[in-house]
């Protein structure tokens, strides 16, 4: 795996990828169509995709999207759905699930602007529940995504999968972590960086949050492993247990509510078979509110500081 | 319509309804009243206007029905039957352990249906997915939704509709099962709809508002609907829930109904003695 995490940001945003990739995935694949609730132009996608028949402006309409992709599917398209985090999970969930999962006809959901990415848009647009929501989805897969390489490799592995797949990206800038043309397996954790006293699984923002906590913390000598765990399911359980077992001490950091997500799933995993002392960094049990991105990480707890603290008190409770 | 396709048609009804009785026989309980609205309906769409074929059931170029208030799936369980599709006997293992006739319709499990529905409302946006879909891959099929009056509560319905006619569906045809009631009473005392069809035309579609339980009314509704243009088409289907047996049609709540084998054979003898005279 080709890592180039050096701290700097990449100079596209994700709403770039989200725009160009979904064109290209289409013009190469004519079973691909694109649904959004008039939210094109949120990520790049009206200057074709209003034009295309491969592209359906749905309007606010996000139950109906979804159900049209479930019958769309049946009738042999691959669709992507896309909408704001809340409104492509909470707000047609009962569709996804019923239309879409149980009753067998793939789609894709992409929900933009996870936790507190949605910043300015504030609390009634700011999903902390969308990965435990779509994660207790029967078949599904929950991608929660680092970076813009990273969701080039996801969009397209996605395309041919079977059931209920939601990828939880950002629109803006991201740090960069993987090279260009990196192939990123789903299912697969992906180790970032190697340390022998604590094993930090993160995804999505907290990847970078998690290298600046490295640096700290290695000035006090404690070396942490960091692995991007994207996948959140069906999350690497042997990744999982690897790192336990060397390491003794685990923490988790996601832009989510420590209830159902990464945390609720390494916890599963280690419960059954390597319970070793594990952490928390997630948004505790409340709803958002509006404010900057930087001072809502801040608020909810989801900076480097935080998980240099909980990697402290992992270490600390080793036996 | 000739005498003799009427005739052919009344008799489908009938038979769809006996095989409603027989499932629900078989378990004791089911939803009948709405499954008795929707049969004559049902035998002029499986038996003339659907293009479909009972050998080939996942064929793409066929007509495809949704049947979005799910819960009629006892009569679309028996028209396939009669058709073909799979051995008559199997509906009677309606909702027992394994069995692939559920309440519910289920692609999945029952062979022949081309939608899983259940959760009112779901089916009007499946269908308008399946209707865009036949468009985009140059087939000119037809998907037929069968949309509950009741179910018209379900604000996904509306989002549908508006979605057909702005996407100019003209392959999307609604069937408006009008009957009137729903689990706890008449839908003008829960919450009454109003004037479907005024409804339906403000939305943008070619309406029209037929006796969903004539055979002849029916088979000249779904005729227009062949005439493509750029408007999906809705039909308003007055019915009577629980039509053909007296004694469900005379039932307050008869949404799900428990019964008793003396009751169904009953039913059974005084259905094959209309389709005995029909026969002559």
């Amino acid at each position: 795996m080709d890592i180039v995490y050096n701290g700097e940001m990449d100079p596209r945003a994700f709403k770039e990828i989200l725009g160009t990739q979904l064109q290209a995935l289409a013009e190469e694949d004519p079973d691909v169509i694109y649904l959004d609730a008039d939210l094109m132009s949120c990520i790049g996608t009206a200057k074709w995709a209003m034009t295309s028949s491969q592209g359906v402006n749905c309007g606010i309409a996000e139950a109906n999207m979804a159900g049209v992709a479930a019958g769309l599917s049946a009738s042999g398209f691959k669709p992507y759905i896309h909408s704001f985090g809340p409104f492509a999970s909470r707000r047609c969930y009962d569709q996804v699930y019923l239309s879409a999962g149980y009753a067998g006809n793939p789609i894709t959901v992409i929900g933009s602007d996870p936790g507190v990415c949605a910043a300015f848009n504030g609390g009634t647009h700011m999903p902390f529940e969308d990965m435990a929501l779509y994660r207790a989805m029967p078949g599904s897969t929950v991608l929660d995504i680092a970076d813009c390489n990273q969701l080039i490799s996801v969009l397209r592995q996605v395309k041919d999968m079977d059931g209920v797949k939601y990828i939880r990206v950002g629109r803006k800038n991201c740090a960069k972590i993987y090279g260009d043309g990196a192939d990123v397996p789903i299912g697969k954790g992906v180790t970032l960086r190697e340390g022998k006293d604590a094993a930090v699984f993160a995804t999505g923002i907290m990847i970078h949050e998690a290298f600046k906590a490295a640096e700290v913390l290695s000035k006090d000598g404690i070396e942490i492993a960091i692995i991007d765990m994207f996948t959140v399911k069906p999350l690497d359980g042997a990744c999982v247990v690897k790192y336990a077992k060397e390491t003794g001490a685990v923490v988790t950091a996601e832009n989510h509510n420590k209830i159902g997500g990464l945390y609720s799933a390494v916890c599963d995993a280690l419960a059954a078979s390597e319970p070793v002392p594990v952490e928390y960094v997630a948004v505790e049990d409340v709803f958002g509110e509006v404010g900057p991105q930087d001072y809502l990480q801040k608020q909810f707890g989801l900076t480097a500081e935080h998980i240099v603290e909980k990697v402290r008190a992992a270490v600390a409770r080793k036996k | 319509m000739d005498e003799k396709m009427k005739k052919d048609l009344q008799k489908l009804a009938l038979q769809i309804r006996m095989g409603v009785v027989e499932e629900i026989k078989a378990r004791g309980f089911g939803h009948l009243g709405g499954s008795l609205s929707v049969c004559d309906a049902l035998a002029v769409l499986y038996g003339k206007e659907m293009r479909v074929d009972p050998k080939n059931p996942q064929w793409p170029e066929r007509d495809k029905l949704v049947c979005s208030k799910g819960h009629a799936g006892p009569a679309v369980y028996s028209v396939l039957a009669v058709k073909g599709y799979f051995p008559y006997d199997d509906i009677k293992t309606l909702n027992q352990p394994g069995t692939d006739f559920p309440s519910h319709c289920d692609k999945k499990k029952t062979i022949g249906v081309d939608m899983t529905t259940g959760s009112l409302g779901q089916g009007t946006s499946l269908a308008a997915g399946m209707a865009l879909g036949d468009r985009l891959k140059g087939r000119d099929s037809r998907v037929f939704v069968i949309v509950g009056d009741g179910e018209s509560n379900e604000g996904q319905v509306w989002e549908a509709f508006m979605f057909a006619a702005a996407k100019k569906l003209s392959n999307y045809v609604v069937l408006l099962d009008n009957n009137k009631k729903q689990l706890d009473g008449y839908v003008s005392d829960v919450l009454d709809t109003g004037d479907l069809a005024a409804k339906m035309e403000a939305f943008g579609f070619d309406t029209q508002a037929v006796d969903g339980n004539d055979i002849e009314a029916m088979a000249a509704a779904l005729e227009r609907t062949k005439k493509g243009g750029d408007k999906p088409y809705a039909i308003v289907m007055d019915t009577v829930k629980g039509k053909g047996i007296a004694d469900v049609e005379d039932t307050m709540a008869n949404h799900s109904m428990n019964v008793t084998p003396e009751q169904c054979d009953k039913w059974l003898a005084d259905l094959q003695k209309e389709w005995d005279a029909l026969e002559g």
